[in-house]
């Protein structure tokens, strides 16, 4: 459901979430992932997600930005001063939602073939209506900072390696300064100096204010970023 | 800005084919700026569909409304068929997956671009083919080749040349049926590069059947999933693929060779 309503106390707040999956291909087995999941995320605050592996911290990660469907529960936040539940909002709804108010750093940059990286990254400022002059700049500024070398910006980010292509993914989700930011461990590839340019730029958008929720297996990386942790358990 | 009201609304369409059905019970509605990716295995229905909704089928049931430019929602099939034509020939565009089913292979280049728009009233030559040449640049043809005949060009431009053709009277509704089928694969890329860009640039609403997942992906932002003449899923394109819930689609989904 999408109405304007008074500001909520949290920028995300989650209630009741369950997801289970019914693999029909193998005899309709149900696997159930998430249930009754409360979280709620204020603005400027980092939760990691933290449990076992297989406890459902990508799962839940992806019900959060609509990429898994939530069975039951709601999942509500702001976009643009109106609620939205992404549990249930339609598709374009959805999509709306991503463009403007909700980033996703996922571990694996998924891209079209042949564009080159300096226009991935500028892409989703594009798609807001800024012009490519003024994206490109910020797209720029951000590979620099990530210490992607000059000559890979115009090549398309295929051929690059697993780190450089974490931090394509990483200049990317944030070109654009998103209000709500979901990160799937996002310095899992990376050596120890560009892990640090990746922790700089996460707190430093924590600090104005993004809300966050993360998935960081590394400790040093959590310790760094996290401002607490979401302990959760198999169901 | 969300839009409030659908370009394309459909409701209860069904076709049969001397009493075979070929699809039934479609309903959706096609919002401004939307690109709906129709997936399903080949006999599933989906270009049965893309024909019905285009107007190039009449369907044995079932209703297709259209928010024309002029009178707001109209009926298709309740329009004369000078109507529909003027609609097939200016708000709308079909890409066929071989374009020589789309394209005048007996006129140049420029003519095939040209004609369309002066099927729309356009009668100044210098007009004309300045636009042409402007297309061509737009599908990343080489514009020298504008006087050149059809037949001697690649299948991967043949393709553009009939994008081109069918955008040049800056239609609001493209229906496209496998555009990247018939293609190579390097060729292929560049082409949904293009089309992505198109499609986003110039808001363009579309629906696009293809049996590729990836395309499915790359281009669209909802899926309907047929399977049977019917469709059994759908949703958000990231959704159906990640988190698909019908069997079939399940099957779908998990029947691709990712390299």
């Amino acid at each position: 459901m999408t109405g304007r309503q008074t500001m909520a106390e949290a920028t995300v707040t989650v209630r009741g979430l369950a997801k289970t999956f019914i693999l029909h291909l193998q005899g309709g087995i149900r696997l159930p992932v998430l249930q009754g999941v409360d979280l709620d995320v204020q603005a400027g605050e980092c939760v990691a997600l933290n449990g076992p592996s297989g406890v459902g911290k990508s799962t839940l990660l992806r019900c959060l930005y609509g990429n898994y469907r939530a069975d039951a529960g709601h999942i509500t936040l702001r976009d643009e001063g109106i609620v939205v539940d992404m549990a249930t909002a339609e598709p374009r709804h959805i999509l709306a939602v991503r463009r403007r108010s909700l980033g996703y750093v996922s571990q694996f940059l998924r891209v079209v073939p042949r564009v080159p990286a300096i226009d991935v990254v500028a892409e989703p400022l594009r798609a807001l209506g800024v012009s490519e002059e003024a994206a490109r700049e910020r797209a720029r500024a951000l590979l620099q900072r990530l210490h992607i070398p000059e000559r890979l910006w115009a090549l398309p980010p295929a051929t690059f390696s697993g780190g450089e292509q974490q931090r394509i993914n990483i200049a990317r989700g944030f070109a654009h300064s998103f209000p709500i930011m979901l990160l799937d461990e996002p310095t899992a590839a990376l050596d120890a100096d560009n892990q640090g340019a990746v922790i700089d730029l996460i707190r430093d958008a924590r600090e104005r204010g993004t809300a966050m929720v993360g998935i960081f297996h590394d400790p040093a990386v959590r310790q760094a970023l996290a401002t607490r942790l979401f302990d959760m358990k198999p169901p | 800005m969300i839009e409030a009201a659908p370009l394309l609304s459909v409701s209860g369409l069904g076709h049969d084919y001397d009493g075979i059905i070929a699809c039934r019970h479609i309903a959706f509605d096609l919002w401004p700026g939307e690109v709906l990716g129709v997936v399903g295995e080949s006999g599933s229905g989906k270009t049965t569909l893309l024909n019905a909704l285009s107007a190039r089928l009449i369907p044995t049931t079932g209703t297709v409304r259209y928010r024309t430019r002029e009178q707001g929602m109209v009926e298709v099939y309740r329009l004369s068929e000078a109507e529909r034509r003027m609609l097939m020939r200016t708000d709308w565009g079909f890409v066929h997956q071989n374009p020589r089913e789309g394209l005048r292979m007996s006129v140049s280049a420029g003519a095939n671009v040209g004609e369309r728009l002066m099927a729309v009233g356009a009668r100044h030559y210098g007009e004309i083919r300045a636009e042409a040449v402007r297309w061509l640049e737009q599908v990343e043809m080489d514009t020298g080749r504008i006087d050149d005949s059809p037949r001697t060009f690649s299948g991967g431009m043949l393709q553009r040349l009939q994008i081109a053709r069918n955008l040049v009277t800056k239609p609001r509704l493209v229906f496209m049926d496998e555009p990247t089928g018939g293609l190579d694969v390097s060729v292929q890329a560049r082409l949904l590069d293009l089309l992505r860009g198109l499609v986003g640039d110039l808001g363009l609403s579309a629906i696009i059947v293809t049996h590729d997942l990836a395309v499915a992906r790359m281009l669209s932002h909802r899926l309907l999933v047929m399977w049977r003449g019917e469709v059994v899923e759908t949703g958000l394109t990231d959704q159906v693929l990640d988190d698909p819930q019908h069997p079939y689609s399940q099957l779908l989904v998990s029947s691709v060779l990712t390299p």
